[in-house]
């Protein structure tokens, strides 16, 4: 193995250096635009559909994918499933950098970012959108706190280390209650716009259909990335990093499939509920049933199957479609399923300029990852902190 | 350090109650509605599709010249919105019932009287005011455009092209014009009084009367007097309201009622996930302390059993040792003996 302190040197111009730089030499002077023309300069938005992708996707699958974070802390830390230990630094570094790159996002898509802060100025306490914005907030704040251990370990100063690790359970439980709050407000954002929103996604239980859905996209999101992780950055990890990898994937699998079947059930009841079968049929009602069935009964029962058969493999490829699932879901409140009744010429779709920002916003999401696991004990333990936390 | 953890938690627990029940159980706080507010009350029978109301309103709120002049009737061709430049626009229908004869109606903010902008905005940007408009303050706007998502008319724009100071743009209902004594821009300059404005339950009551007299020439219907819980502008019309623009279907809930259920969740959440997460870990971590205390109990004990037994097993080995030596030295000495014997034998022969 690899000495982890000193790390494998990488050549600078490899094909992820070339393309990441590519991407963001592209993105720089689309953020000039954005900033000196306006949000119109570089995105399709307009009056009638006042959010675009970097709402839909940045924002609201962003936060969904990036739920790897409180799931692992809560089945590690509060749960004490210690075998699924090694799988949480990566997961809180992805919450970390997902919750990071989400503000980053919302620094182009809101109309004057730096009066964000204003929000704990003048709360307006009847928005939903206040509860989603504080809880990030402060989120971000404790993520930070949680990764923080691993940059000091890093820096060598174990001093300002021991305190923080001593408040771990105390972050993990806070971390948690923030994320039911605002995974579930994503949801309740739109429940003020019944005229707007497909009556087959709208429902008064859309909380908790976000936040039960976040645990699946979070658990898929730990094992999709443990093995895009495990096929570029395998030279960092160590022994109990590999060898506990199949009992993470395994696990959170099993996990995964449970869950899903929990939203699928929930979603029905949603339908049921609202007494929207006679819409099944419809163009939308098609579109519906491909995610539902596509997109959660479908990864449900692979799932299941893989921790059956211990076929790892499979598990990772249903991971995929999970996560692509959450993905399509989000999309869809955000800007398939809603304005529904428009006719087409009033319907939104992207410019080339705003998916090039949010590839732009991703890209440096990853730059930051793959610094960050090349240097600091993310994979593997430090030799100086072996087994203390 | 268990013992601060747990005195931690239940901290927290106590504290987040406590900081935060007073302050979310908001939503049942929230205004509902000035009775006494103002209002306008729009006949589309009366209106001919003039523009003056645009042009009034243009000039009096000061907004930029538009793309094509008032008098050009032929933007009414094509079906148009509010936007950054124009506070309201007519639209002309083409109806079932007369299609040579269209309907025109006024498009503008409708002063909801529990506004879903309002309630949306994460600044509280919006104020209805007891005069009844709904007005909005630039000065902390974020610009997170939620306020247009939530709005059911479809109302308020935005300044897409604007970089550093985009606001969101509506009717003000005149508000400043008002508060001077003066009548909205547009209400003054209607030359067929299709426009009224006056207190909001006296509009009803004249409009009352309209469909009571002439009963063939208006649908039955007040839009907006019970529609997303009422809102201050009102609408007449001969023909149905979903044909001249005018959603049929937004139910009389108003806004704030749809998220508070939702937002009624947070102090529980807020309160009760402490506890019952921290509950939860100092239960697995008194399991794994005692699966700990098992674990150690159970090898010290093996350790002993098999230290015991070695020891039981060192100690025959010792014995038999003990024995064999002494048997062998019994066996040598006997051996000598009979040696020695031998020897003096053969000596003596
Ligand atoms: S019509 Fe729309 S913008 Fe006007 S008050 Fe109602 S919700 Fe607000
Ligand atoms: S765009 Fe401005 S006014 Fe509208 S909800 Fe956001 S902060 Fe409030
Ligand atoms: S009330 Fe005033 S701001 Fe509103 S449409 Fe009429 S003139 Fe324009």
């Amino acid at each position: 193995m690899t000495n982890p302190i000193s790390p494998v040197k990488r050549p600078l111009l490899c094909p992820f250096n070339v393309i990441t730089g590519i991407i963001i030499l592209i993105g720089l002077p689309l953020t000039f635009m954005r900033f000196t023309g306006g949000l119109g300069a570089v995105a399709n938005i307009n009056d009638t559909n006042p959010w675009g992708i970097w709402i839909g996707f940045d924002l609201l699958t962003g936060v969904a994918l990036a739920a790897g974070g409180y799931v692992t802390g809560a089945a590690v830390e509060i749960f004490g499933m210690k075998k699924y230990h090694a799988a949480l630094r990566p997961a809180l570094l992805t919450g970390f950098l997902g919750y990071s790159m989400v503000v980053f996002a919302l620094l182009f898509d809101v109309g004057r970012p730096w009066r964000l802060p204003y929000m704990f100025i003048f709360p307006g306490t009847t928005s939903v959108m206040f509860e989603v914005g504080a809880c990030v907030m402060v989120y971000l704040t404790v993520l930070f706190l949680e990764f923080c251990p691993v940059a000091l370990e890093w820096l060598g100063l174990s001093k300002l280390r021991k305190p923080l690790i001593r408040i771990a359970i105390p972050l993990t439980i806070l971390g948690v209650m923030l994320s039911t709050l605002h995974q579930s407000s994503l949801g309740a954002m739109f429940l003020i716009a019944p005229s707007k929103l497909h009556p087959l996604w709208y429902s008064s239980y859309i909380p908790v259909f976000f936040f039960v859905s976040s645990i699946a996209a979070g658990l898929s999101m730990v094992i999709f990335e443990s093995s895009l992780s495990h096929r570029n950055f395998g030279d960092m990890m160590d022994e109990t990093h590999q060898a506990s990898r199949d009992t993470v994937t395994l696990g959170f699998g099993k996990a995964a499939s449970i869950v899903l079947a929990g939203y699928f059930g929930i979603k029905v009841v949603g339908v049921a509920y609202g007494n929207h079968w006679n819409l099944l049929l419809t163009h939308y009602g098609l579109w519906f049933q491909l995610e539902m069935l596509g997109f959660v009964l479908l990864p449900c029962f692979l799932y299941a199957i893989g921790v059956r058969d211990k076929n790892v493999k499979l598990i990772r490829i249903t991971a995929l479609i999970t996560v692509l699932g959450i993905a399509l879901n989000r999309l869809n409140i955000t800007l398939i399923a809603f304005n529904w009744h428009l006719p087409a010429d009033e319907r939104y779709f992207p410019h080339w300029m705003e998916i090039g920002i949010t590839v732009f916003v991703v890209t440096v999401g990853l730059v930051i990852f793959r610094f960050i696991v090349t240097h600091m004990p993310i994979f593997f333990e430090h030799p100086d902190y072996k087994g203390s936390h | 350090m268990d013992k601060s953890k747990r005195k931690f938690i239940g901290l927290a627990a106590v504290a987040g109650v406590g900081a935060v029940v007073p302050k979310v159980a908001f939503p049942h706080e929230e205004f509902s509605g000035y009775p006494d507010g103002y209002g306008v009350l729009h006949d589309t029978n009366l209106c001919i599709g003039c523009r003056s109301c645009e042009a009034a309103c243009n000039e009096v709120n000061g907004l930029p010249a538009p793309d094509q002049p008032f008098d050009d009737m032929s933007v009414l061709e094509k079906k148009r919105r509010t936007n950054h430049k124009t506070y309201t626009v007519v639209n002309e229908y083409k109806t079932s019932e007369s299609p040579e004869l269209p309907v025109f109606r006024k498009i503008q903010c409708n002063h909801c009287l529990e506004p879903a902008c309002a309630s949306a905005c994460f600044v509280g940007a919006f104020t209805k005011t007891p005069e009844g408009a709904v007005v909005y303050n630039p000065s902390v706007c974020v610009g997170c455009r939620y306020c247009i998502i939530a709005c059911p008319f479809n109302i308020p724009a935005y300044e897409y092209n604007e970089p550093l100071t985009p606001r969101v743009i509506k009717c003000t209902l005149c508000q400043p014009r008002v508060k001077e004594g003066k009548l909205p821009g547009c209400v003054e300059a209607c030359p067929q009084e299709a426009l009224i404005y006056g207190k909001r339950d006296n509009l009803i009551k004249i409009a009352r009367e309209r469909i009571r007299k002439y009963p063939d020439r208006y649908v039955d219907h007040i839009y907006g007097e019970h529609e997303v819980g009422g809102t201050s502008w009102l609408y007449l019309s001969g023909v149905p309201f979903d044909e001249i623009g005018l959603r049929t279907d937004l139910g009389n809930t108003p806004a704030p009622e749809l998220t508070c259920g939702a937002l009624a969740m947070v102090p529980i959440i807020v309160s009760l996930w402490p506890a019952l997460l921290g509950g939860i870990y100092l239960t697995t971590k008194r399991k794994e302390k005692i699966a700990h205390h098992e674990k150690t109990t159970a090898v010290n004990d093996a350790i002993a059993k098999t230290q015991a037994e070695a020891a039981a097993k060192a100690k025959v080995a010792v014995e038999k040792a003990k024995k064999d030596k002494e048997f062998a030295i019994a066996r040598e000495v006997k051996k000598a003996l009979a040696e020695a014997a031998k020897q003096s034998g053969e000596e003596k022969k």
